[in-house]
């Protein structure tokens, strides 16, 4: 639905179990609304088709889960690399390999991290409740257009599966730059070329500073968090999308009982909000870290934190069963207040 | 509340009801469905808080409300029930005899045969559903029925008064029986 209030009128996927939702909504609604949904023949063909139809500049997307989007990664990082603006939905498994559909966060150095080759990064938004995945998709379709930038939501089965009440809205107007870049025929004007391929004398270097220099412009203006309690916390409670969101009930229990906990929820995974790490442990030096996975996103909060911070990390890797309920996570807070 | 029980059985299905009740009654809700990658026979079930404020987390280690629908259910999760919580369950399949908490309120249907009594033996999950409402008052029988239109697929339309029916039925277990049934 946000993406469809977005402007997206391309969406091509292949199924896989848990972010089947999509598609089957997809596939419902682009016909009657003049767009294109296509059950591509694999996960490669897909993205290969979004790259397509991104490079004319019309908003287009994919959705898949994590074996999906390893197959995807060439053509995100060919994208990454054409500065082409699309959206990429990861409703993550419980991995490596096949894993299960259990609701995991194992994916966030995939994403994060580049993933494919060549040192690019792409936006990635990590949304904790339906209303944030609807209102994050158009946010995506923004950052994506304006910074010339591929942007994927991650998510799991808890964010991809859930049902809330949503209240929808139009989108908000935003001015974008001209897509003088766009792929529409020359209608006798000058070629336009996109591509990532750069063999001229020091053609590539400069591609690459350009990119460094959007990364850093991003780094600056687009992360986004939520604090909640943070203002007289002695420990920061730390995490992103689901994990976060169960982290926060155990925050909220843990102030029932007069503790003193904050929670900092990361809404941008890239750019990481490190400035917010930075500001509240200059005055709080504990932080517990909960995550999905054996410790992942825990790197770039140790490299956020106040130096003389203590950075701690409760984790559970995914698997029938394995999610941790607030009750647990606030045992896990008493430990280190 | 939480509720479990095997593929088939309609859980998911009570949930998404129970959700659409909430929201019609007002009330913020979060309905989390968790299953296993087995169309039929597999483990289902799904957590749905209703809360007048914040929802919070959609995931409850300590349930308020557990209903249970078949014996695998009772074995896993029936101790997980908050103390002083209530614990609604299918006694068609479901053997109480081993079940030994004295501190969660018991309630046992003969729901599979209330269900093909009065609707049909698949609306095992409405029985559920209804016995639910009468007992927490949480959601009311008419925002149930209400919500019957949004949560079953149009073609399916045609078995919402068998449903509303079942419904009823599972609450008026609880208002005729309430005392004898509690163990």
């Amino acid at each position: 639905m946000g993406a469809i209030e977005a402007g997206c009128r391309y969406y091509f996927g292949y199924p896989i179990t848990p972010q089947n939702d999509i598609p089957e909504f997809m596939s419902r609604e682009m016909p009657g609304l003049n767009g294109e949904f296509i059950q591509a023949e694999s996960e490669i063909a897909a993205i290969n088709m979004v790259m397509g139809a991104a490079a004319t500049g019309a908003r287009a997307m994919t959705s898949s889960s994590g074996p999906g989007i390893s197959l995807k990664l060439e053509a995100i990082s060919y994208m990454a690399g054409m500065e082409l603006p699309c959206l990429i939905v990861n409703i993550s498994r419980s991995g490596p390999g096949l894993g299960g559909i259990d609701a995991s966060q194992g994916d966030y150095f995939q994403a994060v991290k580049g993933g494919g080759h060549g040192g690019y990064h792409m936006v990635v938004i990590a949304p904790a409740s339906i209303q944030e995945m609807y209102d994050m998709t158009m946010h995506a379709f923004d950052l994506a257009e304006i910074y010339r930038t591929p942007v994927m939501i991650l998510g799991d089965s808890v964010v991809g599966q859930m049902k809330e009440p949503l209240i929808p809205h139009r989108r908000p107007k935003t001015e974008f730059p001209a897509k003088d870049w766009a792929l529409r025929g020359t209608g006798g004007g000058e070629q336009r070329v996109v591509k990532s391929l750069f063999l001229g004398d020091g053609e590539l270097e400069a591609h690459n500073w350009k990119l460094h220099a959007k990364y850093q412009q991003l780094q600056e203006k687009e992360a986004r968090w939520e604090e909640y309690e943070t203002s007289d916390a002695t420990l920061i409670v730390t995490g992103f999308g689901s994990a976060a969101r169960i982290a926060k009930s155990a925050v909220m229990m843990a102030r029932e009982e007069g503790l003193k906990v904050g929670l900092l929820r990361p809404i941008t995974l890239f750019p990481f909000p490190v400035q917010a790490f930075a500001s509240l442990t200059a005055r709080c030096k504990k932080v517990l870290d909960i995550e999905l996975n054996t410790g992942q996103m825990v790197e770039d909060v140790r490299l956020s934190v106040a130096r003389d911070a203590e950075v701690h990390f409760y984790g559970r890797p995914s698997g029938t069963g394995s999610l941790p309920t607030p009750e647990e996570l606030l045992e896990q807070i008493r430990r280190y207040l | 509340m939480f509720m479990s029980g095997f593929g088939g059985q309609g859980v998911l299905l009570a949930g998404t009801l129970l959700a659409h009740a909430a929201i019609i009654e007002g009330k913020n809700v979060s309905f989390l469905p968790s299953y296993g990658v087995e169309k039929r026979g597999g483990a289902a079930h799904c957590t749905v808080v209703i809360a007048d404020g914040d929802v919070g987390s959609p995931v409850i280690g300590n349930p308020s409300v557990g209903v249970i629908l078949n014996q695998l259910s009772m074995d896993k999760y029936a101790r997980k029930i908050k103390v002083g919580g209530i614990c609604i369950v299918n006694s068609s399949l479901v053997d109480l005899f081993e079940f030994d908490r004295d501190d969660v309120e018991v309630i046992s249907l003969n729901m599979n045969a209330i269900a093909q009594k009065v609707g049909d033996p698949r609306m095992v999950n409405m029985v559920a559903v209804g016995a639910y409402a009468a007992r927490t008052g949480v959601v009311s029988l008419a925002a149930l029925a209400a919500a019957l239109k949004l949560s079953l697929p149009e073609r399916n339309h045609k078995y919402i008064p068998a449903n509303i029916r079942v419904l009823e039925a599972g609450a008026a277990e609880i208002a005729r029986n309430g005392e004898q049934l509690v163990l």
